[in-house]
């Protein structure tokens, strides 16, 4: 039972992460480059664009969402179970988000990457 | 890519290894939650360790969000998968935690997976004005200098 609860924090994570991902990157890229603007506009100009962006607050809402199943997560199996599990999971589920719903080009070298990292983040858990 | 850029992403690398191994350390001693004692939860961010790992992760998360701005989400995640590796090494040599021959295995198709998508370029969609591509829809490595 204690084991079916751990799987379900680990897919609660690895869904809400992805969510979070894509919202946040793509609302950084509406900011744009954050170098630049503190050059140009200052740290504030910054800050102030970034947490205005809606898509900015849907991420973190998503994130926090993921936070506190890592929490429950880790209070039920282990910590070289589930981190590790939610996080390859999560390598391949916003590689195929990405590519829907942001258009980024994920090439075979970047499938190849999220395998190979998925793929070794599971070994580590073995 | 500038070396600033490269920098970026080691603070995420770093940070965010840091903060998680903290965040383990405080949820071991706050003890097993379950689903009717929700507001326990609220109370365990008052342990130092969660306190402190949360803010590395505050750290780790800026950073997150100043490299987003300059590159693709899947160039930024297997990019800062160094983490794990980070992990595992402070595992061996701080915590005198035994690391398996399948651990190392993990740590070495990590790295490969970070040396694939790390001499790619680090934007291939670009919302904006460029389109870093030529005219045969390629992306162009050098459009990322920016």
């Amino acid at each position: 039972m204690k084991q079916l609860y751990t799987w379900g924090a680990v897919a609660a994570i690895v869904l809400a992460s992805t969510i979070g991902d894509v919202l946040l990157s793509r609302a950084m890229k509406q900011v744009g480059d954050v170098g630049e603007l503190w050059r140009s506009h200052g740290l504030l100009a910054v800050v102030g664009r970034t947490l205005r962006n809606v898509n900015f607050v849907l991420g973190i809402l998503a994130m926090t969402v993921a936070f506190y199943s890592l929490l429950i997560g880790l209070s039920w199996g282990d910590v070289s179970l589930v981190a590790p599990a939610s996080a390859s999971l999560t390598f391949v589920a916003t590689a195929v988000a990405a590519k829907i719903f942001l258009h980024e080009r994920v090439d075979p070298h970047r499938w190849m990457a999220a395998l190979l990292v998925a793929g070794g983040v599971a070994l580590l858990a073995a | 890519m500038t070396f600033r850029k490269y920098l970026v992403l080691a603070a995420v690398t770093v940070f965010g290894a840091t903060g998680d191994s903290l965040l383990s350390r405080g949820m071991k001693q706050s003890g097993n939650i379950s689903l009717h004692q929700l507001p326990d939860l609220i109370l365990t961010i008052l342990n130092p360790w969660i306190l402190t790992g949360i803010l590395f992760l505050l750290g780790f998360f800026a950073a997150y969000m100043i490299a987003l701005s300059w590159a693709d989400l899947t160039y930024v995640l297997p990019a800062t998968s160094l983490g794990y590796v980070l992990l595992a090494l402070i595992a061996k040599f701080l915590l005198h935690e035994q690391v398996t021959a399948t651990r190392w295995l993990g740590i070495i198709l990590i790295s490969i997976g970070v040396g694939f998508v790390t001499r790619g370029p680090a934007l291939t969609h670009d919302p904006g004005i460029r389109q870093p591509e030529n005219c045969n829809g390629e992306p162009v490595s050098t459009s990322v200098e920016l």
